[in-house]
């Protein structure tokens, strides 16, 4: 299979299989294959392309000129490769998670929501690979209109408030800046396509780089900057398999990889140093993970409180990127990948608390640890992860983000990401502790909880007998995978860093 | 003598705005075509007088005539005036269909069923 | 016989109308229109491949020569007229079949195809023209026919609509002719080519000034420019849904194209842009009904209506192209002139599918639509997308290139207006969806039943032609540009 097939196919595949899902959904069984068989061939076909993009090439696929001197075509380069490589992955895992989390949990219009991710999977390799802004836009766009359905899944009013925001938020920011922005940067350069060095430079004034970088930063709603960050915690109203794999990995890593890739190759990291106009966007950066982290802390609901862990550590990239040095880029391209690990992880497991004991609350989960070791212990694998402890993967991103922090001698930055990191042992580590070392007669009665599963399954709840009762095994296994991967990554990180070593240093 | 010398031009004036005033003002749909019509009315005046030239005759190819309006817009004003005819024709059409669904036709009265709708 | 085909584009129609008339039966009567409309476009798309590759054609009415003669000049931008109204004919007439049936008395039903072959001859011919004065005789003939049109609905409100229409259409087209008797006792001439060249000469008289004024006013209110569209919404929604597609995709469009002709082509060399403040009146405008017409679309509760109000936002952004007087905000213009036909033809086609089926396009009828009329309400999706300008879709075409023009002249609110109207666009297509997809369907409504083929089909085409020509819009880009250019070249 020639590389430029191998790329086209893995876009084309998830939405072969968005149209595949339905034609099956008479049958869950089949249906289901449907989707493993496509996130496996996805994985297949990145793995094809890995080798060649690793060893320093960047294959390229023209698909048609839309208007007249901007074409959409496809282009691999190291950056797109790891944000596919790990959004591909991480399908597989979701995959066999969501089989076990969504029967578990008696989910209604399975066909659609299977069909949907798909798409949005798709979506995501477009973005991963898009050889030009006004591709990764295109793509970025279907990513958000495709992820609605997902986050209203459920149809109640709280859904819809939630899907509003969610749509509001994206297309309000992507119409209103970033697109404004393209228009822009296009109109000055008479180009879009990602170039190494960035198209930018002298076709624009500091003044007006600053704007358009502004622009495009907030336009970026994906990624969650502050004050657009609220459509992630609304998002949570989703299924867990929707907000593990798109709210941690694919939706808010396309944000953030999108902004990494247009301060690359749009403006440029050279061009964009010497204007200095990303100052103020590493104040911005660094007062959403402080914020966000302490907003995190108090959350009682767990999903609210990992979305906001979320949009803390999404700011961690946006803080690399605006440091706009080598490290800096560096420690960005690979956080996107531990984040990616560790936050999954995390989700899997809230979502198994949810199926398993029927548990949302954090103050409902003392002693959670006795009925689900296993899971309890991934919580505390993927926690270790996100907060940069060895020996898991994340400790390597953030050590390159410090360097780079270093690299530019603003020493308060590195503070802010120490401040950052004590938070987040704050808020994620008592968790399992509490699970593991109380026992579940502490908790305190639950007040008004707008969780009705939790309201009505708390009475028997009680009187349970005390004994393991994990999640379903589809659920375990992708929860034993994706810590695993936290793990791995702490020993093998080369791939990840060979790739980011080449965009900075080619 | 200026003011005598565009009279005409006076009369499309006052014509013009009386037509309009009508369409504007009046309540009842029949008075409102009747004001469309001395609207346009005043145009055809506009037309026939910017055509005329002083002391011309008809164009006709006779012996001994030198001056002539200029015909033109004395056609083009023929085109007008059948397109006002069909004009007033169907708007009085479409009163009478107004007429036969509302059992009225002042303006007001047809609105406030409207709103009842 | 290919040099006869202007005079054919226009003839054609208007003798098949007493044709219709006098056949009485609907299905002959449709037939006509139906064969008509197709020839049509093999002719108007015939045209347009021959201007793009000769040039300019010019046409002497029974070889009257200009400029006492009325001759038809065919140039990029009114061949691409042509050739959009005709195909929308052409795509409507398979539609209307069954919705003009379901909508209008069966006794009515062939003075319907008569109007409506007399609506297309009035329009092609406003397109083809070269004279203003047969412009104004095509507006009226294309206008009439639109009163009695949009009367035939079956609201009676679509008779107070129609009268309304009446009233201020008229007072419109009675400002144009005074426009052009004021320019006509100037420079002697009706003549568009030839008043272009006498224009410059004469403009700094106080009467070319105000013949100017009556103009704009006249084809505003035509084109139902903010703040002179007060008869839009109710006449397009109360219209029958056939005659709504047709007049929305096609009527203000034309209106449009004759408003472009006027102050590109006549007064093309008088510098009544650079000069005056029309501009910015005109941009001033644009910009208000692109805000305040799709706010006030937000809280209709009739989808048509809703419609209807969006369709004066985006003649709001035709204006706007307009009033930017270059090349890349014109040629934004003339490419939304298409994309909109389109687009909100498939709308408003998604509406007649919907009137079929349902008997109301009221917002609370619309629950549980997307299960009931699955293939209706994709394709109302899909349209909405286009109107929000999601990429891939024409509407972000049009987008594009006038963010773009707004950009070059450095008119910042413009573009400000342009993003924030198609972010309440967002709102009020998602009212809809919302409605149609989150809402259970009513008890005892039928589990799926969707408009005949006939109606599904040609509503598939314009929201797939919007898709195609939002993917690759080089074609239609080629022929904006080149037409606006052809407007800022000096005249013959």
């Amino acid at each position: 299979m020639t590389v430029e097939l191998a790329i086209l196919l893995a876009v084309a595949v998830p939405f072969a299989g968005a149209v595949l899902i339905p034609l099956t959904g008479a049958k869950p069984n089949l249906r289901e294959t449907v989707t493993l068989v496509c996130a496996a061939l996805l994985f297949y076909l990145v793995s094809v392309i890995y080798p060649i993009v690793a060893a320093g090439g960047v294959p390229e696929v023209y698909l048609f000129e839309m208007l007249p001197g901007l074409s959409v075509f496809f282009l691999v380069e190291p950056l797109g490769l790891i944000f596919a490589g790990i959004a591909s992955f991480l399908w597989i895992a979701t995959s066999v998670y969501s089989i076990g989390y969504m029967r578990g949990h008696n989910e209604e219009n399975q066909t659609r929501f299977y069909a949907y991710f798909a798409i949005a999977l798709g979506a995501a390799m477009g973005v991963a690979f898009a050889g030009n802004m006004l591709t990764l836009f295109i793509f970025y766009e279907v990513l958000t209109l495709s992820t609605f359905p997902l986050v209203a899944h459920s149809g109640t009013d709280e859904a819809k408030r939630a899907g509003r925001v969610y749509l509001g938020v994206l297309l309000g920011t992507s119409i209103g800046f970033q697109l404004l922005a393209i228009i822009w940067t296009w109109s000055l350069t008479g180009t879009l396509d990602f170039t190494d060095g960035g198209i930018l430079a002298g076709k624009a004034d500091g003044l007006t780089a600053g704007i358009l970088l502004a622009l495009y930063i907030f336009g970026i709603g994906k990624a969650a900057l502050m004050p657009f960050h609220r459509w992630l915690p609304a998002a949570m109203v989703a299924p867990t398999p929707v907000s593990a794999l798109l709210h941690a990995v694919a939706v808010v890593k396309a944000g953030v990889f999108t902004v990494v890739k247009v301060v690359v190759y749009i403006f440029g990291i050279d061009f964009l140093f010497d204007i200095g106009v990303s100052e103020w966007l590493q104040y911005m950066a660094a007062a959403t993970i402080l914020i966000a982290s302490l907003v995190a802390m108090t959350k009682d609901n767990l999903k609210a409180r990992l979305a906001y862990s979320t949009v803390s550590q999404l700011s961690y990239v946006i803080l690399g990127a605006m440091l706009v040095t080598d490290l800096g880029i560096i420690g960005s391209g690979m956080h996107i990948a531990m984040h990616a690990f560790g936050k999954i992880t995390l989700f899997f497991c809230a979502g198994a608390f949810m199926v398993a004991a029927h548990k949302t609350e954090i103050s409902q989960m003392r002693g959670i640890g006795h009925a689900m070791p296993f899971t309890t212990l991934a919580f505390f694998i993927g926690s270790l992860s996100v907060i940069g402890l060895p020996p898991m993967g994340g400790l390597w991103s953030k050590w390159y983000l410090a360097l780079g922090t270093l690299e530019t001698g603003k020493l308060w930055l590195l503070g802010v990401l120490m401040v950052s990191s004590l938070l987040n042992v704050a808020y994620l580590l008592p968790i399992p502790f509490r699970g593991f070392f109380s026992s579940p007669e502490e908790n305190p009665p639950l007040k008004s909880s707008h969780n009705h599963d939790s309201e009505h399954d708390h009475t028997h709840d009680q009187d349970r007998p005390k004994g393991i009762k994990e999640a379903p095994v589809a659920c375990l296994i992708a929860i034993g995978v994706t810590s695993a991967g936290c793990l791995v990554l702490f020993f093998y990180p080369d791939p990840v860093y060979d790739l980011m070593r080449q965009i900075v240093a080619p | 003598m200026e003011f005598l010398g565009l009279l005409n031009y006076w009369i499309v004036v006052v014509l013009m705005m009386t037509g309009f005033y009508i369409v504007i003002a009046h309540n009842n749909l029949v008075k409102k075509i009747v004001g469309l019509n001395i609207f346009q009315v005043s145009v055809f005046v506009f037309y026939i007088t910017m055509a005329k030239v002083k002391g011309g005759t008809a164009p006709i190819l006779a012996e001994g005539i030198e001056i002539y309006s200029n015909p033109l817009p004395h056609v083009l004003i023929l085109t007008a005036i059948v397109v006002g005819v069909a004009t007033t024709a169907l708007g009085l059409a479409l009163v009478v269909r107004i007429h036969d669904a509302y059992g009225t036709i002042e303006d007001d009265e047809i609105e406030a069923r409207e709103n009842e709708l | 016989m290919a040099a006869q085909y202007p005079a054919l584009q226009v003839v054609l129609a208007l003798l098949a109308a007493p044709v219709c008339l006098i056949l009485r039966r609907p299905n002959a009567a449709w037939a006509v229109a139906t064969v008509i409309t197709w020839i049509s476009l093999a002719l108007a798309l015939s045209l347009l491949g021959r201007v793009w590759e000769t040039g300019v054609i010019l046409y002497p009415m029974g070889d009257w020569a200009a400029p006492w003669g009325i001759e038809y000049q065919i140039d990029t931008v009114n061949a691409f007229m042509l050739v959009i109204v005709t195909l929308i004919g052409s795509v409507v007439m398979p539609f209307a079949r069954a919705s003009v049936e379901a909508e209008i008395e069966e006794e009515r039903i062939y003075l319907f195809y008569c109007m409506y072959l007399l609506n297309l001859a009035g329009l092609l011919g406003i397109a083809i023209t070269g004279d203003v004065f047969n412009l104004f005789v095509f507006l009226e003939i294309s206008s009439l026919s639109s009163y009695v049109m949009i009367s035939l609905g079956r609201d009676k409100r679509a008779l107070t609509a129609a009268y309304r229409y009446l009233v201020i259409g008229t007072i419109g087209a009675t400002f144009y002719i005074i426009g052009v008797g004021m320019m006509y006792m100037t420079t002697g001439s009706l003549n568009m080519a030839d008043l272009a060249a006498i224009l410059p000469a004469v403009a700094d008289s106080r009467t070319v000034l105000v013949a100017l004024g009556f103009l704009t006013v006249g084809l505003g209110l035509k084109l139902a420019l903010f703040p002179l569209h007060l008869w839009l919404p109710n006449a397009y929604a109360y219209a029958p849904s056939a005659v709504t597609v047709f007049l929305a995709a096609t009527g203000t469009k034309v209106a449009v194209y004759a408003f472009i002709r006027i102050f590109f082509t006549v007064f093309g060399g008088v510098e009544i842009f650079t000069a005056g403040v029309i501009p910015q009146i005109l941009a001033v405008l644009a910009a208000l009904a692109m805000i305040g017409a799709s706010a006030v679309a937000i809280y209709q509760t009739d989808v048509k209506r809703l419609l209807a109000y969006s369709s004066i936002a985006q003649i709001g952004y035709m204006v706007l192209g307009i009033s930017m007087v270059t090349v890349t905000g014109l040629a934004g213009t003339i490419v939304h002139l298409f994309n909109h036909a389109i687009m909100k033809g498939g709308l408003f086609m998604a509406m007649g599918c919907i009137l079929f089926k349902i008997g109301a396009v009221q917002l609370d009828q619309f629950e549980g639509l997307g299960k009931r009329m699955p293939v209706t309400m994709a394709a109302f999706v899909a349209g909405g997308f286009s109107l929000i300008g999601v990429p891939l879709t024409v509407g972000f075409v049009s987008k594009w290139y006038l963010v773009q023009a707004a950009l070059e002249k450095g008119w910042w609110l413009a573009v400000a207006a342009i993003l924030a109207s198609s972010l309440l666009a967002v709102i009020y297509i998602w009212r809809v969806v919302e409605v149609a997809y989150f809402r259970p369907p009513p008890k005892g409504s039928a589990e799926v039943s969707e408009a005949p083929l006939s109606m599904l089909v040609p509503l598939w085409i314009l929201i797939g032609a919007s898709y195609y020509f939002g993917i690759d819009a080089t074609q239609t880009l080629d022929i904006a540009f080149a037409a606006a250019e052809t407007l800022f070249a000096p005249p013959l």
